[in-house]
């Protein structure tokens, strides 16, 4: 009860890393998503490197918003069942740290490892080589973003008869403003044009994001426990 | 605030007055009360001034030197645009009513709103898609502005389905009420859309800042067509919330009547359990 709020902070993060490291095969279903979805392309469009080199972007961008959408249902819902979400709400952090928390779990168990699957993935389809430091940038404060939005709408639908379809209706229409930018920066960039501009709109976007979600987050928490 | 409310507590801290306020109306009998009182006045003009604003917009009003008969679409599309956001701005003030002031009403029009609005927007979407196959040659182009407005209009569906996705009511509006609230950011942006990105979608012919770049004989059965429009959105929205306090109170009264008819059931069981 008496320990520091990091200290608290880091041992929420804690022990989902460790959750998410026991229960390994959950962890890797939204990265095999994501690299399967995005094998399916080539198949439904025909191998056309300039077809696929032209949609690689746009391919990379929706695979990674769909693939951190599926561990979202379970962020909260899990704690919930079992009533490990009263005792981190009584834990002593305020429920919006508990929310960033977790939000911050969620970006290290899906968006780090979507990180690390884009670049293979987007070599795959064709992507050229000097514009996949871009990609991956735009993706690190994409799926940063996608994590604050996607935690806030999870702990919306806490206990909702079925949040796993609401989810995506919710996060989806937010998340818009991150998947034009982060795109748009690699059109730029592959045409020739500056894709700064796109990629501190999009910092701007996460910065918003970064103070305004877990205090929603953390309402949705305290209506959830109530 | 009634005169008789303010001798009652004599003086009266800045947050309870608010509070009253607020709360006057969050008694539904009050609320039906005056909901009976204002619907004619919300109706008859609704009716009045749509089919005056329509018929002056579609047959009266001069055709465009440019658009031909095709301009007629904005005295729908306009009015159903302008209620599309201000639908969503009502739905955000319900939800910070909501979630400060637990004011019940609010909870109720949060879960009418929705529909209308989403009706509205659909409106919208549809006549622009009509207007845009003559004048752009396409149903439908990714212009900032349109995929704001479709944003939008998923942000009302997800709002719908949301407020009726728990088995506990209460549950239901505050989830929406957070959600009404973190949806109000694309309101600025379909606002300013047409000037941070210049594409398709025309910019604003009409503003308050300055005269508008329309001519008045088309503006003025526009104006009369927002106004009755307006008056319609709000008559239904009555509407729909008098029936909603209806239909709680008749099933709170079943309700009580099961639970008295269940009491009187297991009376007579008892007692013989007893005896």
């Amino acid at each position: 009860m008496n320990a520091s709020i990091p200290a608290l902070l880091a041992a929420v993060i804690g022990r989902d890393l460790r959750l998410a490291v026991r229960h390994g095969a959950d962890t890797l279903g939204a990265v095999l998503f994501f690299i399967l979805a995005g094998a399916l392309f080539p198949l439904a469009l025909g191998p056309s490197p300039e077809l696929l080199r032209r949609m690689a972007p746009g391919i990379v961008w929706v695979c990674a918003l769909l693939a951190a959408l599926l561990p979202l249902d379970r962020l909260f819902g899990s704690e919930l069942e079992d009533g490990s979400l009263d005792q981190l709400m009584l834990s002593g952090l305020p429920p919006a740290l508990v929310a960033l928390a977790k939000m911050v779990a969620h970006w290290l168990t899906t968006g780090l490892p979507l990180l690390v699957a884009a670049a293979p993935l987007a070599i795959m389809l064709g992507l050229p080589l000097p514009v996949l430091p871009i990609l991956l940038g735009g993706l690190a404060l994409g799926t940063a973003v996608l994590s604050l939005i996607g935690g806030m709408a999870a702990s919306i639908v806490l206990g909702a008869r079925r949040g796993g379809v609401l989810l995506p209706l919710l996060v989806l229409p937010l998340a818009t403003p991150a998947l034009i930018f982060g795109a748009a920066a690699l059109d730029a960039a592959q045409t020739g044009l500056s894709w700064a501009p796109d990629l501190e709109l999009l910092g701007a976007f996460l910065a918003a994001a970064l103070p305004l979600c877990p205090l929603a987050a953390g309402a949705g928490l305290r209506a959830a426990v109530e | 605030m009634g005169r008789n409310e303010t001798v009652l507590n004599a003086t009266p801290s800045l947050a309870a007055r608010t509070g009253n306020f607020f709360h006057r109306y969050a008694n539904p009998g009050r609320f039906l009360r005056l909901g009976a009182r204002l619907q004619p006045w919300l109706t008859w003009p609704a009716i009045v001034l749509s089919i005056a604003g329509i018929v002056w917009g579609l047959f009266l009003s001069p055709a465009d030197w440019q658009q031909g008969d095709s301009v007629r679409i904005m005295y729908v599309h306009v009015p159903a645009a302008w209620l599309a956001s201000s639908g969503y701005m009502g739905l955000a003030v319900c939800s910070l009513l909501s979630l400060v002031w637990r004011h019940p009403l609010a909870d109720l029009a949060a879960v009418e709103i929705g529909p209308v609005g989403a009706s509205v927007t659909a409106i919208c979407l549809a006549t622009g898609s009509l207007w845009g196959k003559p004048m752009w040659g396409t149903w439908w182009v990714w212009d900032a502005r349109l995929t704001s407005v479709l944003v939008l209009f998923f942000l009302y569906l997800g709002h719908i389905a949301l407020i009726r996705a728990f088995d506990e009511p209460q549950r239901g509006y505050r989830a929406a009420a957070i959600l009404g609230l973190a949806g109000a950011v694309d309101l600025p942006i379909i606002k300013f859309s047409v000037q941070w990105w210049n594409t398709l979608h025309q910019p604003d012919s009409i503003t308050l800042t300055a005269a508008p770049t329309m001519s008045t004989n088309m503006l003025w059965p526009l104006l009369v067509c927002t106004v009755g429009f307006t008056f319609g959105f709000a008559a239904i929205l009555v509407a729909r919330l008098r029936a909603a306090v209806m239909e709680s109170r008749v099933r709170t009264a079943l309700a009580m009547r099961r639970g008295r008819a269940e009491a009187q059931d297991s009376e007579p069981d008892l007692s013989g359990a007893v005896a």
